[in-house]
């Protein structure tokens, strides 16, 4: 029975009042009286923390803007309080450096970024207001710079402080606390801070071209009546995929391509534009490849004929 | 019909006028309450002292004292002093652990230990200080012309 009803601690402004009554019998019956009552009220105290809520590390790429963290700002106060939000992209300790684009509040409060819903934070503004015990979610959103390589690293802080005021627990702001007590700081300092993180995930691609000879007498001269065949190693590294992989080559000069011989991973395909992955237009092959995660590669092989 | 409860609420005033009449003289009843504060002296060391408050924060430590006194010349029989808790007070035990507490709001009474919460899946847990809304002290010996004295209980602000 009777558990505060907010976890914060009882409304700033609240009066606690006591009153004891007693009873005893006397000669002329039963008695009972109250004492006076004292009443104390109760002070704002200015609490803030904040945390990241990203599950792990926020994939980026170099380049790439629009990266979103998520970081939860609650009021751990007893009064309604606005905060000041200020978030640091040069934070020590890591590999690159973000720019910002905006920090924005979820004001549909539906978890996600919804760009042009969401309300763009203006410190001083907006600042968002909180009641005790509540959160507000707000997305830091960010560009990465295209000079990052794979596996590096960003931290991305933000910190929220109470407007009435900040500092050493403890600090008292006479008058200024909700319902007309003071405001003190509390535990916090009324100043929360937490950080996201930017992993880059950069993938690399190397081509590897090859070609044997197998010439009609079972040599491997490039002469007349020779076949060539090629191969064409792409080889993913770094982290990520690369997305819509075409390999493409132009038939050499003075050799002729061998209809029906292009293969993908050893597997044929048609020399038609057609449903399977490659063609052949008369002047070079093509092979659409699509997305292919890092630490894998794909080989295309086709012949040509010396004539 | 009308007439007999005319004569109810009549009968029932004088009873109060002579309770209040009665209580004007025989004893007294005052009620305090200090928060304590830590101050640190000047050798770094840090003292823990009590203070008449008139702004708290939760978590601050109260001590309620209720004073009482006879007064009057005559003897108090069945001496019974109850203190409701305000609702922002958590309850954190008495000075001297004679008090009896109630956790639902002064219907039923026990020693802490004794009471159960039921929990909303119909089992029972043992009460914890923090469900107690009511503290009495039943004060077996007579109090004497002159005599007084004062119960102490410890609170926390919520």
């Amino acid at each position: 029975m009777a558990q505060p009803a907010f976890a914060a601690g009882t409304l700033a402004g609240t009066d606690i009042a006591n009153t004891a009554s007693a009873t005893y019998d006397t000669p002329s019956g039963p008695v009972t009286i109250e004492s006076n009552t004292v009443t104390i009220k109760v002070d704002e105290l200015l609490d803030v923390t904040v945390a990241s809520t990203d599950p792990g590390d926020v994939t980026t790429s170099p380049g790439t803007s629009g990266s979103v963290l998520t970081y939860r700002v609650t009021n751990t106060g007893n009064g309604s309080e606005a905060f000041t939000l200020t978030p640091n992209l040069a934070n020590g300790g890591d590999d690159f450096d973000p720019t910002l684009n905006q920090i924005v509040l979820d004001t549909n409060n539906n978890g996600v970024y919804d760009a042009g819903v969401d309300a763009v934070y203006v410190a001083g503004t907006n600042d968002p207001v909180i009641d005790p015990d509540q959160r507000v979610r707000v997305f830091v959103i960010t560009s990465t710079p295209g000079t990052v390589t794979d596996g590096n690293r960003a931290s991305v802080s933000l910190t929220a402080v109470a407007k009435t005021g900040s500092g050493a627990p403890g600090t008292s702001f006479n008058g200024a606390g909700q319902g007309g007590g003071n405001a003190v700081v509390g535990t916090t300092g009324a100043d929360g801070v937490d950080s996201g993180f930017l992993a880059v995930q950069a993938s690399l691609i190397a081509l590897v071209k090859s070609a044997t000879i197998l010439d009609p007498f079972g040599g491997n001269r490039p002469v007349p009546g020779a076949i060539i065949t090629y191969s064409i190693a792409a080889n993913v590294t770094g982290s990520g995929s690369l997305s819509n992989l075409v390999i493409a080559d132009p038939i050499p000069a003075g050799t002729a391509f061998q209809g029906g011989t292009l293969t993908l991973q050893a597997a044929a395909l048609t020399d038609a534009a057609d449903i399977d992955a490659g063609d052949f237009n008369g002047t070079r092959i093509r092979v659409a490849v699509g997305n292919v995660p890092a630490g894998e590669t794909r080989t295309v092989t086709f012949k040509v004929r010396i004539p | 019909m009308k007439t007999v409860i005319a004569r109810f609420v009549v009968t029932l005033a004088a009873v109060l006028g002579s309770t209040a009449a009665l209580a004007a003289t025989p004893l007294e009843l005052k009620s305090d309450v200090f928060v304590e504060r830590q101050v640190v002296r000047n050798d770094g060391s840090s003292t823990v002292v009590l203070e008449k408050p008139n702004l708290v924060t939760p978590g601050d430590n109260l001590v309620f004292v209720v004073r009482y006194k006879n007064v009057g010349a005559s003897t108090a029989n069945n001496f019974v002093v109850t203190n409701p808790l305000p609702a922002a007070v958590a309850f954190n035990g008495t000075q001297d652990g004679r008090e009896i507490v109630s956790i639902n709001g002064g219907k039923s009474w026990g020693p802490l230990s004794t009471l159960r919460v039921a929990n909303a899946d119909g089992t029972t847990r043992p009460a914890s200080s923090t469900d107690v809304t009511h503290i009495k002290w039943n004060l077996n010996q007579p109090l004497t012309a002159g005599a007084e004295g004062k119960v102490i209980f410890r609170g926390i602000v919520r």
